[in-house]
Order: C-alpha cells, then structure tokens, then sequence
C-alpha cells in the first residue's frame, strides 16, 4: 500500500518534528501491509534497486506545501519518502485549509494512496477533517499506531482524553452504506437534502482512504534504515473560489520570551499557591533555573495567570527535562499535558494526591514553606559559584 | 445576530481515569458530568457577541435525555434556548452527530426564526478528541469554517463594515499568529483562553431551571471507525520516591537538581 502523508514545514524551511513523527508512523503503517516474507529488505531500499519492484507495496509519498526547489527532499528521504509532492498554485499561498484537502484529495488518485496521514497539529487536524469531509471518509484523530489488516481494515490505537486513555479501534474505511457529507462547501445547502448514501465526489467503495492523524507524543521520530531514493515531483490542484476563501495571514508578532512548550525546566503551580500573590516566588524560582512559569487550569479558571501559561490538555504540552509542580493535584487532564516531561518533581501537602503517582520524585510539604526554603538555598550557591 | 453553540456531555474526570468493566465506557458513578471546556468558552464567547450586537444563543447537545443538565448549565451562563437530540445513550461517532446537528441547523432555517448566522464548537471534545464535527457541519451546510480559534472578533452590518456580518479569527500556530477572515454564517470552533467564562448568577440558574428544552430524536447510524475497547495506558503510575518533608527537604532537593543539570 502507499501511505500519503501531509509534511509541514517549519519556520526555517525545515521537515517540523511533528511531521517527522507523522512521517515514521505513515513508513511503519505503510510496511504493516507489505507482503511477509522473511529476511525482506526494506521496501524502499528494493525499491531503489529495481525500480521494475515498484509496485503499491510499503511506499510512503509526501505532500508539501511549497515550491519544488523548497522541498526538503534529503531530509524526506532519510524517512523513507520515494514520492514527494510539491503543491503548487498561483491563486494559493500559505495556508489555506480546504485547498489544502482538496489538493491531498487530487493526490490520492495521483499516487495511489489507500491512506492519508497527518500530525495531529492544528493544521493536521483541520486538512484532515476538510479531506475526510470531501469525500465522506471516517478520520481516527490522534492515533498512536496503525497497521492494516488482511480484511482491508485497519487496527488503531487512538488518544481518548489527550492519552489519558487509549481506545483500541477498528477503522473501516468503506463500509457499507456509510453516511456522507455530499456538500461542497460555498455551495447553497440551505436547505438540503439530508446526507445522501454516495457523495458525487468520491467513488463507489472500494476506494475511499482511510484518513489518520498522529498523536504527536505517542511516536518517536525515527529515520529509515537506509535512505530511500525519492523523486519530486509538482502538483498544482484544480481549485474552485470557494476552495480559497478562508486563508491564514500570519500576523508579523511572535511570541516572546521563553516558550513554554520548548523550556527545559517548567517550574508549575496550582491551588496550593492560594491566590495570584503567590506566583512570584516560583516565576522567581523559574527563572534561577532558566525556565517557564506553568499552572494548572484552576490557576487559569479562577483568573491568577493568563490561560497561556495552562499546562494542560486544553492548554500547552510541555516536554522539559525537568517539572516541578508545585501545589498541583494532578487531575488527568494537567498530566495528560506533561506526559513527555523527563522527569517529575512534586511538592504537595497531600502524599496521596495523584501527582504523587506520577512524579518521579516528591516533597510533602507547602509549598509557601519549601520554596521560599529552595530559593534561599539557590541564592546562596550561586553567590559561592 | 443568532449563534448557535454546540456542546457535548462529557464525564468529570479527577485524578484518574476508570473504565468500566466491559471496557466500552468510561466509569461514571462516582463522578458527575460536565460540557468540554472548549465548549463553555464557545457559550461565554456566544454571550458576550450578543451582549454587544444584539440577538440569540442557543446551546445544542447530542446525547442522552440527561444531557439535558448541561443545557441548563449552559443557560445558566447566558445562552437563551436549549435544543437537546436526543439519543438511547449510545455513543455516536463524528459523522452521525455532524448529520444530525446539520439538519437540526437546516430545520430551524426553514422555520419562522430563520438560520442561524454563527455557529460555534469547541476546538475538540475533551473525552473522544475526533476533532472534525464542527468541518463536518460545515460542509454539509456549506459555510465556511476555521478550528481551534483564541481570538474572535464579529463585525455586524450596523458596525459599518458593510451589508455582511464578518468574524476575524486568529490562533497562535507554530510560535506565530494565523488571522482569518470570515463571512458570516461559518462555522467556527474555539479553544479555552478565548475567554474567562463567568460564573452563573442565580437568576440564571432559575431561568435555566424553568426553561423548556426542545427535543428531537435524531436516527443514530453506525460508522467506518468503531471502538473495541478503552484502557489506561501502562505503566502511567509509579511511586514518587519521598525527598522529605517540608523545608528540611530542601538539601536534597538542590542535590537532585545538580544531578538532572538543571543548575547551572
């Protein structure tokens, strides 16, 4: 099988490590299907030997979102990629959503792909979405593996409250008399008719792809065992006015100062700092260890600290070396934001609260008591060093 | 300006997550139920546009009969009208629920109070994170649509910006800014951080008690991805090992910060 996968591209030009992830997910979903035999060479490697060997079998294409010359085609390859797509129009420039899905839509045919793969980002999410919408396809958002089985359905592993939970699921991508969406968005469907068994856009089943995200924290970004021979190619989408009509501009301004999501040490705070005067003594302690002031979503809710310090599902994931959280309960959904930090440091008043059973290390006691204590201590080394 | 807010009904998780014993559901009898929070944002955002322009919220829910409490919760907070479809407790997947809130969006537009000219959705609901209702909707309605927005801003006809009402939307991506601009209606979806929702007044609370609920029961359909089964992940517990307690921990704190090479 071929596996088309969405890479995007960071603000350097660069495959961005979410799409990395995407990438090794869309090789190992895509092998998951290879034919078994033993001692079978990695299919892009055969690949690159005998091109006559190209067959559907193991291949993972990309769509990138540039011109050709920008295509980071080494960096591609080192996946696994033999296929890169660079989509290209002149009525289209940055993001644009529904052309985004509408050109994935047009590389389904071109490369022969039975699934779509995305990282779970914004963008991910959102093109997947519009593509599964077009062609009234299933989508299983952040999953954490994938393989095809011999029936033709695919047996996932998904993120159920931001992977506090995991749902084994069976996606199959046509089944029989499925509900689609037939619209075209711009379209007047106002009224309409209620959803029709076969939208006119996608072909009868057999056929429709089955459409993936990636939960970004569930898969390390791993490089191919040998390098693929990859071609680039250009694509440029047949696109409608409405395809164009909702477009990101990026504002000029970025955000300044240290990002939460990429600090090395995370120093959080909770309910247990007891209102928004308590928060200077760790923003001061975050600083002595050149990090990032975090809190949990009672901190947020109750208007203490801005909401773009949450750490949190329905905040910012961090993946520091170091969190020391401080005051925190530990509820599933501030843990679920903080699965990839390296190592946890609670301080707590309560040894049976749940952060407990997820730190690594733990202090019982106030924290109106032990950090004033540790910046003491800190002060003082650092004023002997 | 008549917005609706779509909300889902999703369980009160604290500390841990329980599954029941068949592993279809998570374990909801010790805990009570809540809407995403996305969502209460989406109604506190709903109410304050309002607020400013004048018109309707409605808050709408797919779900169990008992779903409708976090209508009234939502009425609690401002939203004026609940719309509840109503369903036997199964759980519904992306596709269904998009074709039963579209045509409960095309029902009223064919009535006396006309479409709705927003509508709004949580980014993705906290329990099932399929992240494509509110895209969904949007196609099946054709309206234009953007997801996951922290910043929105609705220009109606008497603000001067011409005869149609417009959203400018805009979320941070990537350590930028991404703006969008609308025209209305379109389906738009929100994060929690759009706002800090209030709390509900007490005349609130008593409005939302009184208030009736319009019911449909919406006809469920099957869908290509099915759950097999839920679990807490592995090895997602482990015992803290104890620094000390209070102050006096403090050495072996710094100790175990040399040794992580968080100090410099």
């Amino acid at each position: 099988m071929t596996v088309l996968c969405l890479v995007e591209l960071d603000a350097g030009g660069a495959v961005a490590d979410a799409s990395l992830r995407a990438l090794t997910f869309s090789r190992e979903l895509a092998a998951s299907a290879a034919p078994e035999a033993p001692g079978t060479r990695p299919m892009s490697h055969r690949a690159a030997l005998n091109p006559s060997d190209v067959t559907s079998d193991g291949l993972v294409a990309a769509a990138v979102f540039a011109p050709e010359a920008e295509v980071p085609a080494a960096a591609l390859a080192a996946y696994g990629v033999t296929d890169a797509y660079a989509v290209e129009s002149d009525q289209m420039s940055g993001y644009v959503p529904l052309a985004w899905a509408r050109a994935l839509a047009g590389l389904i045919t071109v490369s022969s792909a039975t699934a779509v793969v995305a990282a779970a980002t914004d963008h991910g999410n959102e093109v997947i979405a519009h593509l599964a919408a077009i062609l009234g396809a299933s989508m299983a958002a952040n999953c954490a593996s994938a393989a095809r089985a011999a029936d033709g359905t695919y047996r996932l592993v998904r993120h159920r409250w931001a992977g506090s939970l995991l749902e084994d699921a069976v996606l199959d991508a046509s089944p029989p008399g499925s509900p689609t969406s037939p619209a075209r968005p711009g379209s007047p469907a106002l009224p309409a008719s209620p959803a029709s068994p076969a939208s006119p856009e996608s072909p009868a089943s057999p056929g429709l792809p089955a459409l993936l995200t990636v939960a970004v924290d569930a898969v390390a970004a791993t490089p191919a065992a040998e390098a693929a021979a990859i071609a680039v190619d250009d694509f440029r989408p047949e696109l409608a006015d409405e395809d164009l009509a909702v477009r990101a501009t990026e504002s000029a301004e970025r955000a300044g100062g240290m990002s939460l999501a990429t600090a090395r040490v995370v120093v959080g705070g909770g309910r247990g700092v007891g209102g928004p005067e308590g928060f200077g003594a760790l923003e001061e302690l975050a600083g002595l260890l050149g990090g990032a002031l975090g809190v949990s979503r009672v901190v947020t809710s109750q208007g203490w600290r801005p909401h773009k310090q949450q750490v949190g599902q329905t905040g910012t994931r961090i993946s520091p070396e170091l969190y020391l959280a401080c005051g925190i309960s530990g509820a599933i959904q501030h843990m679920a934001g903080c699965l990839s930090a390296k190592h946890i440091v609670a301080v707590n008043t309560d040894p049976d609260a749940p952060i407990i059973a997820h730190a690594d290390y733990a202090v019982i006691g106030d924290l109106n008591q032990v950090i004033p204590a540790l910046l003491t201590a800190l002060r003082a080394r650092s004023g002997l060093s | 300006m008549d917005i609706l807010v779509c909300v889902k009904r999703v369980p009160m998780v604290g500390g841990r997550v329980v599954v029941t014993a068949d592993g279809q559901d998570v374990d909801t009898r010790m805990s009570g139920f809540t809407v995403s929070p996305h969502e209460e944002c989406a109604v506190e955002e709903a109410v304050r546009i309002t607020e400013r322009l004048g018109g309707t919220v409605t808050a709408l829910t797919l779900g169990p009969a008992a779903a409708a409490d976090q209508l009234r919760d939502m009425l609690a907070l401002g939203a004026g009208h609940g719309v509840l479809l109503e369903t036997d407790g199964r759980e519904w997947g992306p596709i269904a629920t998009a074709a039963a809130i579209a045509d409960a969006v095309r029902r009223r537009a064919a009535g006396p109070a006309g479409g709705y000219d927003l509508l709004l959705f949580g980014n993705e609901a906290a329990d099932t994170g399929d992240y494509q209702v509110p895209v969904r909707v949007a196609h099946a309605l054709g309206l234009p649509c953007v997801t996951g927005i922290k910043n929105l801003e609705i220009t109606g006809p008497g603000d001067g910006a011409g005869a149609a009402s417009r959203a400018r939307a805009s979320r941070e991506y990537l350590g930028g800014e991404e703006v969008f601009e609308l025209t209305l209606p379109a389906v738009i979806s929100v994060r929690e951080g759009i706002n800090l929702p209030r709390y509900p007044s007490l005349p609130g609370r008593l409005r939302a008690k009184r208030a009736v609920i319009e019911r449909f029961e919406p006809e469920y359909h099957a869908e290509g991805l099915r759950k097999e089964l839920l679990r807490v992940p592995a090895g997602q517990t482990k015992r803290a090992e104890i620094l000390g307690t209070g102050a006096d921990a403090v050495p072996a704190l710094v100790r175990l910060l040399e040794e992580l090479g968080v100090l410099s």
